[in-house]
């Protein structure tokens, strides 16, 4: 089936406004979070996890399953509500989020199903994937290994050793991914620290790059297509453009929500302004 | 005399198990000369990766082969491993539970005048500290390859530093009780336990040698782990001896003597213990004997120490 179609884009959407939803609801009941930084995240999330991704919910270990490295670890409530959604864990273990003694950490960790690395530390996870993506042509599997980034996350230097590795090594099985929202905590990434010209700088690196609307599931649907359908000796690196805060009207674009915490009305709103969205998809 | 250093000894042991075991892989960052892996990279290419000057790629890439199932070797120089890398081994390996065997080679003082961008005297008290690291300074090339057989399923993280340099033998054969987390006992003694790590094991063993013609009957214990640490050998030399001496090429902070003080002073049978390191100060440059000597280290230098000890 072409995973285009209008019926698995609208299902995706959907459970992209749930895991919204979810992870507002639990970041607000922890009174912490990175919460503009999962909203930008997650449509690449729902993608990856809910349609993308060979992984099964029910045995997270399988042999051959793909292998998903959240190097922007701290977006984690919505990984862990993209994990309930998927069914790797209960969504009644989302309640202790943020509670004393949870295995719901504010960072990944591997006590949780599905999560195949800690992480928090930024300019991780890509060394990391590479390690993976390595072992899979070691072994002649044919799985994929697939790393989240965010952009303020490329100041890493470690992230660089491993893009040249990915290309010397010729990982065509490995798919990077940049949460390019364009913010980071003290402000605009170009104010902080200039990252562009972003395509180019990998192109240099010997990678296959790709830039499209991260907020767009159609379009995540069809990056990924390419890139698994165009195996040419290169790692991948979609450069997804996304809005920080992304479905909460006051909160896009706007820096202080990296880590801000909803109060009872803003919540309200947030949620509303889903629900909204919601009843039109009907 | 023995010529052959130890990181030969783990390369040689780790080469011939290979051979047999393809899912053993060696990483290294332009160190392949100085671990000693040209021979691994030459005749095994299909499981040797080389990620260039970049530790921190190496450790992190290692991470992701042991978590698909690779029994994973990261080796280069002890003093870059454990500084430029740290955070990766702390998460990728340690909190991360990928049990990554990291062989520093050439570390302490090995690197001797290089200076102290190439010693690793804090790598012992650094690694400690992290949950789940194992730690291990075997004494000379028969332990060494005893360890590399127990290492390849261990099913932890390991740190495993050796020397640079050619070392005495401290056993005769491989035939050696050896297991990790086990001090051995290599001579008893009433007077005094004196404890040694790496390549000072030896020193100590030649120094209670020394004693006994001076009338001080020392027990030797040689810890090659410091973690899992052997406290029941520790309290046990507390107990049965008066006083314990520590030497260890590495700093005093942290290290070894930390160690043995932490079990000692936290038990019942309190006793005077004298820790001999590098003290705190970059190190002086020489050789690493002559550094060894330096600071004490050494055979007379231990005997020395153990002499105003016992007066004390």
């Amino acid at each position: 089936m072409d995973s285009t179609s209008p019926n698995i884009v609208q299902n995706l959407t959907r459970k992209a406004e749930h895991i919204r939803r979810r992870s507002l609801e639990i970041i607000c009941s922890a009174k912490g979070g990175h919460t503009g930084g999962g909203l930008s995240s997650t449509d690449i999330l729902t993608t990856l996890y809910l349609h993308v991704l060979n992984v099964d919910p029910k045995n997270p270990q399988m042999e051959n399953r793909d292998r998903f490295v959240m190097s922007k670890g701290h977006c984690v409530e919505a990984l862990y509500c993209a994990l309930a959604e998927a069914g790797f864990i209960p969504d009644s273990l989302l309640e202790e989020y943020g509670k004393f003694g949870t295995t719901l950490a504010g960072h990944p960790t591997k006590k949780v199903a599905g999560v195949e690395i800690n992480s928090g530390a930024l300019g991780h996870g890509l060394p990391v994937g590479v390690g993976m993506a390595m072992a899979a042509k070691m072994d002649k599997k044919d799985y994929l290994t697939y790393v989240l980034m965010g952009d303020g996350e490329q100041g890493e230097g470690s992230i660089y050793e491993a893009a040249m590795a990915a290309s010397h090594y010729k990982l065509d099985n490995l798919i990077a991914i940049i949460d390019r929202n364009g913010l980071q905590i003290s402000g605009s990434t170009e104010n902080v620290m200039s990252l562009e010209p972003m395509q180019q700088r990998w192109e240099a690196f010997g990678w296959n790059v790709l830039e499209v609307d991260g907020n767009s599931i159609p379009e995540l649907l069809k990056a990924f297509d390419f890139f698994k359908k165009n195996k040419n000796g290169k790692p991948h690196l979609l450069i997804a453009k996304t809005v920080k805060g992304k479905g909460v009207s006051y909160m896009e674009n706007v820096a202080k929500w990296h880590h801000g915490v909803p109060n009872a009305e803003q919540l309200t709103q947030a949620k509303s302004e889903i629900e909204q969205r919601l009843e039109t998809m009907k | 005399m023995n010529t052959i250093p130890c990181r030969k000894s783990f390369t040689d042991t780790l080469l011939a198990l290979a051979k047999k075991d393809k899912n053993i892989v060696a990483v290294t960052s332009d160190a392949r000369g100085s671990v000693t892996l040209d021979a691994f990279a030459n005749e095994l290419p299909e499981q040797f990766v080389e990620v260039g000057i970049a530790e921190q790629d190496a450790v992190g890439i290692a991470a992701g082969l042991a978590s698909c199932g690779k029994k994973t070797f990261v080796c280069g120089p002890a003093c870059f491993y454990v500084a430029r890398s740290l955070e990766q081994v702390k998460v990728d390996l340690a909190y991360s539970k990928n049990p990554v065997k990291v062989l520093g080679v050439s570390g302490g003082v090995s690197y001797g005048a290089l200076g102290s961008t190439h010693h690793s005297l804090h790598d012992i008290a650094a690694l400690r500290t992290f949950p789940g690291m194992h730690i291990v300074l075997p004494c000379d090339i028969f332990q060494t390859k005893k360890l590399v057989e127990q290492l390849v399923d261990y099913p932890h993280p390991v740190y495993v530093r050796v020397g640079r340099n050619a070392v005495p033998n401290v056993y005769e054969s491989e035939n050696i009780d050896f297991k990790i987390g086990k001090a051995n006992l290599l001579a008893d003694g009433k007077d005094l336990t004196i404890i040694g790590t790496g390549e000072t094991t030896y020193h100590c063993l030649q120094a209670a040698k020394m004693l006994k013609e001076k009338g001080i009957s020392a027990r030797v214990l040689d810890m090659h782990t410091l973690k899992p640490f052997d406290v029941e050998a520790v309290l046990k030399a507390a107990a049965e001896t008066k006083k314990i001496l520590t030497v260890e090429e590495h700093s005093i902070f942290g290290g070894l003597g930390a160690a043995v003080a932490e079990v000692v002073v936290q038990s019942k049978n309190i006793v005077p213990i004298k820790i001999v390191g590098i003290p705190d100060e970059n190190a002086v440059h020489g050789t690493a004997l002559e550094i060894f000597k330096h600071y004490g280290l050494d055979t007379e230098g231990i005997v020395a120490a153990a002499e105003k000890f016992c007066k004390e």
